[in-house]
């Protein structure tokens, strides 16, 4: 009886680690390690939705992952606004400056270029969802090579009770930290939803973990 | 290959303990960040800077009280703040204790604080 049990237990143990061998994917995160960023500079994202407010609704939801995944941020109003006095104003013109000139001004490792294609409110016949979708590209800023890209989304229409583990956590924190704060904007805590699951580390596809936690060099 | 009930018992007993104590340790956030964010959208909309100085000076107690981390950026944010309201005094205090609890942001941070001495002197 007990050796049957063994037995069973031993082959869903193998089977547990076949199921593992065949979800993982290849991303090659060579380039990433060998660069080893300590901080990140966040560039105001470039808008392909119809909605003007996308831009700095995401830019101001990307510094809580990014942080809580161990990097430095560079303080993103601030940032916005040197921008501004040196004459750049849009996005587009932003994301075309030469990552050495950044990297001189900033003093940043890496520079994290995000394009937002979704930010919004869909009307269907018997419900509304608000949706955000963005892609994100993080830039080692001394050589131009690209370290990680990614992409992710968030609806308001999900059911938050199945979002486990500590992107779960941090979703659910990041929206309860805004809801009472800014009602003028539904896509505002979506954006932070999508921001927490684009830019929060997970194995084979996520961000690595930065020299600020804990679990630094473990992934 | 024999395993022992006891052992068996014992190794169950192991997992079961496992799965209790990584209910309660939980995921900790590094930093406690209060209201943050939505008051760095709130300067990004053009909102007005004084209710934001006040929430964001009131927040910086709560962190305070409760022996917290200050987020990266926080104290950058307060500088911007006083800097829009006259107060440079304040806002180069802020930006030194930015560039004291994060020395990576020293080159963007003494930049800055060139730029206001720069600023003065005209």
């Amino acid at each position: 009886m007990i050796k049957r049990l063994t037995q069973l237990l031993v082959g869903a143990c193998v089977l547990a680690l076949f199921s593992g061998c065949a979800e993982r994917k290849t991303i090659d995160y060579s380039a990433y390690k060998q660069s080893r960023p300590k901080s990140i500079l966040i560039l105001p994202p470039l808008n392909n939705s119809p909605d003007v407010k996308a831009t700095y609704s995401m830019l101001s939801q990307t510094t809580y992952p990014l942080a809580e995944a161990g990097y430095y941020v560079m303080p993103v109003a601030l940032v916005d606004e040197t921008f501004r006095q040196n004459g750049l104003t849009t996005p587009a013109d932003i994301h075309q400056l030469p990552t050495t000139k950044l990297h001189e001004i900033f003093g940043a490792d890496a520079g994290l270029y995000v394009t937002v294609s979704d930010y919004g409110t869909r009307y269907m016949v018997l419900s509304s969802a608000t949706i955000v979708t963005a892609s994100a590209k993080l830039v080692d800023l001394k050589t131009g090579t690209t370290l990680w890209t990614g992409s992710a989304t968030a609806s308001s229409q999900e059911n938050q009770q199945n979002q486990g583990g500590i992107i779960g956590m941090l979703i659910s924190a990041a929206v309860n930290q805004i809801i009472s704060s800014v009602q003028d904007d539904a896509g505002y805590p979506i954006a932070g939803m999508t921001s927490a699951r684009l830019l929060t580390p997970y194995a084979d596809g996520g961000i690595l973990y930065g020299p600020r936690s804990p679990k630094y060099g473990t992934d | 290959m024999t395993i022992t009930l006891p052992a068996l018992r014992s190794c169950a007993g192991l997992v079961l303990g496992g799965l209790l104590l990584a209910g309660c340790s939980g995921p900790k956030t590094l930093y406690q960040w209060e209201s943050y964010q939505p008051q760095v959208y709130n300067y990004l909309k053009g909102d007005a800077k004084e209710e934001q100085v006040i929430a964001l000076e009131r927040d910086l107690e709560k962190i305070k009280a409760k022996n917290g981390a200050v987020p990266p950026g926080y104290h950058a944010q307060l500088g911007l703040l006083y800097s829009s309201l006259g107060k440079d005094d304040q806002m180069i205090q802020q930006l030194r204790t930015e560039k004291a609890l994060f020395p990576e942001s020293a080159a963007y941070m003494d930049f800055l604080m060139s730029n206001a001495s720069k600023g003065a002197r005209q």
